[in-house]
């Protein structure tokens, strides 16, 4: 196994490129270490991005944020501009692991992993976040949603990464809001989980609304059937019922040690239905 | 193999090893360097007992490779006390009576200090929360929360 | 050993002294098992089963071998026969010889000169295995056509065409059932089953073997007996215990799951092969494959009750697997389930039964606490159903002295009543709930125990003491066997140092286990120290030219017994032992005894919970453990035990269990997925310490360190039950169990 820790962009997407075997990118590590302490992956390059200049960094672009991929998700937290936009995703990231954990692991490693129950993924699928993603022929952008294909598997072909991921501007009266579902308090993987990012009217009227669903099928789960039982409403209760019953509806979990088929459709509506109501609360829509 | 070459500072000192590519900080602290106060609970970052500063950030060291420490700054519990002076956390640690086996005691310190470094008033909530993921299967965490708690109203007098 | 006569004003015991061991442990100084390492040592690999049940027909192991640094291999080939099969069990399962028995069971072993080339050679061992049907659940063992674990282990009292996987019937009780079901006006039968747990200790286990051509050997290693560890390592190496010694590390958390040999006989073989030391450390995921756990259980409860809340017979039947081997916890659980109960028909019977899972090791008050669950669950409901107070029905059918229990010894003095009382004084119980939340309370208990004890005491030329004892220290013993000797010899506790002897310094000492220390160890100093004052009289009796019974002890001096011994200034141990070299030499105190009277222990455990109804999740608002300590002599750290046990409680109550896939492999190993409770699930968990002294410790002492855990599971549960309206009869209630009970 070979380290390395490039310290340009072009030289990381070289350096993936290069490798014939398996080369990983090295961001936080928090979930590679694991896969290769236990086994699962055994690298024969890892590349270390956080020595790339810029990429630690959060940058404020257009009335939104751009988040480095190196950049650990405990910096989210501490960062005013990032909380008060976009306070649906830091609290996605910062449900993370531990705060060791936070300390290391990025928003774009826990997009890249494609675990079905990655926190933040939901929460930048409902804040419509893009990619850009770096190649050996250059950078493109890409919906957050893409990355993601299947349980452990991402569409970055041989040589790429992402360096950044782009949380828009949005209007007023607008905030997102991120639950998930874990039999403790802290530390466990996500059961169930849903992000929502709601736009509201002046009469406090849901005029846009967009809603992910986590670890209830192989990715992400776009709701928007679900999202459109809201517009037009004030988040009545009647509308509430039936956006949760159409997440439950779109759920497609599975069994396993964490939860079951059953517990995770139901529970996935209701955190939605909770979501919904404290993304509605944040953008002003109680007052 | 060929081995890296590091040079970091460690609880203050400037240190150089090598090491392999796939090694992790933790297994460097532990069996190279004699540093063997950091614990390994779990080798997964769900324990907390391997908790050191990296930069300034609490991590675990579990989860950091070796060779990830070129240039930075590493702090240990073996770097808490100021010479024969305990620092406030370890005072009060012993004052509650915070430990049984001890072994993740050396985590939750290091745990401790950065959440006190960042927060000097938390809340025993904001202590409970901060310190979920350094596991102590004795003592029920009672009363290494009235530790911490007491700690921080210390320091807070200077 | 009496409790003594004349009451005593404590001056060291009761106090909240400073640990002698804290300062090392807040500075990363203290050794633990994995901290020491030797010249030239070696790092050792064990290779482990990935199936559950499984012929071993060949293992080549000579890839392996040629691996550049590797230095030693090892099989079962390389161990001895065991004296005995409880012994060859211990074996076996830390080295599988004919079958692997279970996902994770040791096939073999390296030492290598890096743990990178230790895990690559095990890469290059080659098994050859012929897979067998496998079984991990009890239903599933106890099948006509369930495969069989191990032949020929089918238990010698069990009735003819009992399943060959049963190894253990037992039964306990008096009295006649029929007639008192028959004067019940409510009877309730219940089936409960709660999960196997794990220990789960911080501290993985540890080693550092050094066998040398000679036959001598050293051992470090982190465990709760080092005199036990020595035995069975002698037994399996063919050496002689003396020329084995074994020192204990600092312990990262034992709960009993280091009551027993894991990996320190195969470090021992690795090291006489490879002719170096070897260290072997386990990870995570081998602790959980291949360490502990506690028993699984399945269990059904019989309860029979007046109208006005008096049990007229109550009857159990527990079922329990222990893994691979024969497994005897099953008989704690019988023995226990109804101790806190004045019953006149009683009967507890029990079968253990093997599958294919790692061999039990013991868990804080093994057996006691499903079997407990099942009861106290079972009492509960009947409260519910006649409309009583379940406090007030516990007190009406308390143990107290002079109750034949129902295991068959009568009470001495016992804390159970003085528990509840307080219980029931407290402002928690009747602190008001609001919607969604519920109280439960469960009673439990522990037998506590005594065993092989031996302690020296040696007088330093300058006065101060050292006392040598022989049981690793979890949670604070030093401390307390220091104060002890303290308290005795009338000195200050800073005047004394305790340390752990290794296996060559020291008599034979059991296990640490069974809440015996602070009971046994104490006991021993205290006879240790009585000794030695027995000795300083006697010097100074032979200075003053008096007779040694006109020489008394009082607050660290010798005295003249009375006027009429004499007009003497008395003489300080430390004037004593100034001379002592002109009195006679060195001065020591010893003691050495197989204890008994150690005072069985009643704790009382109430908790409030708040249920999501939308989700099932269970969230602790309030805790309090109420227990009879006899005496506290450390009280911070007797709260501290009450704390701990609590949480692993809570933990097995809520969420912790192992998880076994359609293939017999474990699915959760490791702290992600085997869930034990973090700070932020918890509350306070206050505590009130009761005394009523222990007739068989000079100081009333009894154990503390069991009883706690095992109130949790029933008292959650009845939280539960009251807290939604419907009752779970399984551990761990689950969000997702607890959501299906609230539907119906």
């Amino acid at each position: 196994m070979q380290f390395a820790a490039p310290r340009s962009a072009s030289e990381a997407a070289a350096l993936l490129q290069a490798e014939p075997g398996d080369a990983r990118v090295l961001a936080g590590g928090s979930d590679l270490l694991v896969q290769m302490k236990s086994g699962a992956l055994r690298p024969d390059l890892l590349v270390d991005i956080k020595r790339i200049p810029g990429l630690d960094a959060i940058t404020a672009e257009d009335g939104g944020f751009r988040l480095g991929a190196a950049v650990p998700g405990a910096r989210l937290g501490e960062h005013a501009g990032v909380r008060a936009l976009w306070p649906g995703v830091v609290e996605a990231v910062e449900l993370i692991g531990s705060t060791q954990v936070q300390g290391r692991a990025t928003v774009a490693g826990n997009l890249c992993n494609a675990s079905p129950a990655a926190d933040a993924v939901p929460a930048l699928v409902a804040a419509d976040a893009v990619a850009r993603v770096f190649g050996p022929r250059g950078e493109r952008d890409c919906p957050v949603s893409d990355i993601p294909v299947g349980p452990g598997r991402n569409s970055l072909a041989k040589g790429e990464f992402v360096a950044s991921i782009l949380l828009p501007a949005r209007p007023k009266r607008a905030a997102d809001a991120y639950l998930r579902f874990i039999p403790r308090t802290e530390m466990d993987i996500a059961v169930a989980s849903a992000g929502v990012s709601l736009v509201l009217d002046e009469d406090g009227r849901c005029t846009r609304a967009r809603i992910a669903l986590g670890a209830v099928g192989p990715k992400v789960l776009l709701a928007e059937e679900a999202a459109h039982c809201l517009i037009g409403t004030k988040l009545e209760d009647a509308a509430l019922a039936a956006m949760a019953e159409a997440c439950s509806a779109l759920a497609s979990p599975i069994d396993d040690k964490r939860g079951t088929v059953a517990f995770r459709k139901q529970v996935v509506g209701v955190l939605a239905k909770r979501a919904a109501k404290i993304a509605q609360d944040r953008a002003g829509g109680t007052k | 193999m060929s081995r890296i070459h590091v040079r970091t500072t460690i609880n203050g000192d400037a240190v150089e090893y090598l090491c392999e590519a796939g090694q992790s900080l933790l297994d460097v602290l532990r069996d190279d360097l004699g540093l063997t106060g950091t614990k390994e609970g779990c080798g997964t970052g769900d324990c907390g007992a391997c908790s050191v500063l990296l930069d300034g950030r609490l991590v675990c060291s579990c989860l950091v490779l070796a060779a990830e420490a070129d240039q930075r700054s590493v702090e240990t519990v073996e770097g808490l006390a100021d010479g024969d002076r305990l620092h406030p956390l370890q005072q009060k640690f012993l004052d509650h009576a915070a430990l049984q086996c001890g072994i993740c005691t050396p985590g939750f310190l290091v745990a401790a200090r950065a959440l006190l470094e960042k927060n000097p008033t938390p809340s025993e909530t904001d202590v409970r929360y901060w310190l979920a993921g350094n596991l102590c299967r004795c003592t029920g965490y009672d009363k290494i929360v009235a530790a911490v708690m007491d700690a921080a109203a210390q320091m807070r007098k200077g | 050993m009496a409790l003594d006569d004349r009451k005593r004003a404590f001056k060291v015991v009761g106090t909240r002294v400073p640990r002698p061991d804290g300062i090392d442990k807040v500075t990363g100084r203290a050794l633990y098992g994995a901290d020491m390492s030797a010249p030239g040592m070696l790092h050792g690999a064990i290779l482990r089963s990935p199936h559950a049940h499984a012929r071993i027909r060949a293992i080549d192991t000579s890839r392996a071998e040629a691996l550049p640094g590797v230095k030693a291999v090892v099989t079962s080939a390389d161990f001895c026969r065991a004296k005995h099969s409880f012994n060859q069990d211990a074996l076996d399962h830390c080295m599988a010889r004919e079958k692997a028995l279970y996902d994770g069971h040791a096939v073999a072993a390296v030492a290598a000169t890096s743990k990178s080339a230790a895990r690559a050679a095990l890469e290059l061992i080659a098994v050859e295995y012929e897979v067998l049907p496998h079984v991990t659940e009890i239903e599933d063992a106890l099948k006509p056509d369930a495969p069989v674990v191990q032949e020929d282990r089918r238990a010698r009292n069990a009735p003819e065409g009992t399943h060959p996987n049963v190894t253990h019937v037992v039964s306990f009780g008096h009295g006649d059932l029929e007639a008192g079901f028959a004067r019940a006006d409510r009877v309730i039968e219940r089936s409960f089953r709660t999960a196997a747990t794990h220990q789960g200790y911080i501290e993985p286990h540890a080693c550092l073997a050094s066998v040398t051509p000679d036959g001598r050997g050293e051992l470090w290693c982190c465990t709760q007996g080092h005199y036990y560890v020595r035995e069975l390592c002698a037994d399996f190496l063919g050496m002689d215990t003396s020329q084995l010694r074994v020192t204990a590390s600092e312990i990262g958390g034992g709960f009993g799951g280091k009551t027993t040999v894991t990996i320190e006989p195969v470090a021992l073989a690795l090291s006489r092969k490879a002719g170096r030391p070897v260290k072997l450390v386990m990870s995570r995921d081998e602790v959980f494959r291949a360490s502990g756990p506690t028993v699984s259980s399945w269990s059904d409860i019989k309860i029979g009750m007046t109208r006005d809340g008096r049990i007229t017979a109550a009857q159990a039947m527990l079922r329990y697997q222990g893994g691979a081997f024969p497994c005897g916890t099953v008989e704690l659980g019988a023995m226990s389930a109804f101790a806190a109960y004045d019953l006149e028909a009683v009967r507890a019977d029990g079968i253990n039964v093997m599958t294919n899972r790692p061999r039990q090791a013991a868990y804080r008050a093994p057996g006691a606490p499903m079997a407990i669950y099942a009861v106290e669950s079972t009492v509960d409901e009947l409260c519910q159903e006649l409309g009583l107070d379940p406090l007030e029905v516990r007190l009406k059918n308390a143990a107290r002295k002079g109750t034949k229990s129902a295991y068959g010894p009568t009470f001495d003095d016992i804390g159970l009543v003085a528990t509840l009382e307080a219980a029931k004084a407290h402002p928690h119980y009747a602190a008001p709930l609001c919607p969604n939340q519920g109280r439960g309370l469960s009673c439990g208990f522990w037998f506590n125990f005594g065993g092989n004890t031996c302690v020296t005491l040696n007088l330093d030329a300058d006065g101060t003491v050292g006392v040598t004892e022989g049981n690793p220290d979890i949670g604070g013993s030093r401390a307390s066997i220091s104060m002890m000797a303290a308290e005795e010899l009338g000195i200050p506790y800073d005047k004394v140092r305790t340390i752990v002897a290794d296996t060559a310094s020291l008599g034979f000492n059991d296990v640490t286990d069974g809440s015996r220390v602070t009971f046994a160890v104490g006991l021993a100093t205290i006879e240790a120290a009585r000794d030695m004052i027995r000795k300083m009289c006697a010097r100074v009796a032979k200075i003053w030219d008096i007779d040694e019974e006109a020489v008394i002890w009082e607050d660290g001096c010798a005295r003249p017994a009375g006027p009429n011994a004499g007009d003497f200034e008395p003489m300080s141990i430390a004037e004593i032992a100034a001379i002592a070299n002109k009195t006679g030499g060195p001065i020591a105190g010893h003691h050495e005894v197989n204890a008994d009277g150690a005072g069985v222990s009643f704790g009382v455990h109430l908790v409030d919970v708040e249920v999501d109804p939308e989700t099932g999740h269970t969230k602790i608002l309030r805790y309090t453990v109420f227990q009879d300590a006899g005496k506290a002599v450390h009280p911070d750290y007797v709260e501290g035990q009450m704390q701990g046990g609590a949480v692993q409680g809570i933990g097995w109550a809520l969420n912790e269990e192992y998880i076994y896939g359609e293939d017999g492999r474990l699915q959760n190993p490791g702290f992600l997925d085997y869930r034990i409770p973090v700070a932020s699930d918890l509350p306070k968990i206050d505590t009130v310490i009761l005394e009523i002294p222990n007739p068989g410790h000079p100081y009333g002492v009894r154990g503390v360190g069991e009883t706690s855990i095992v109130p949790p599971l029933a008292a959650l549960s009845n939280a539960v039950a009251r807290a939604i309206g419907a009752r779970l009869h399984e551990l761990p209630m689950s969000p997702p169990r607890i959501l299906q009970a609230l539907k119906g």
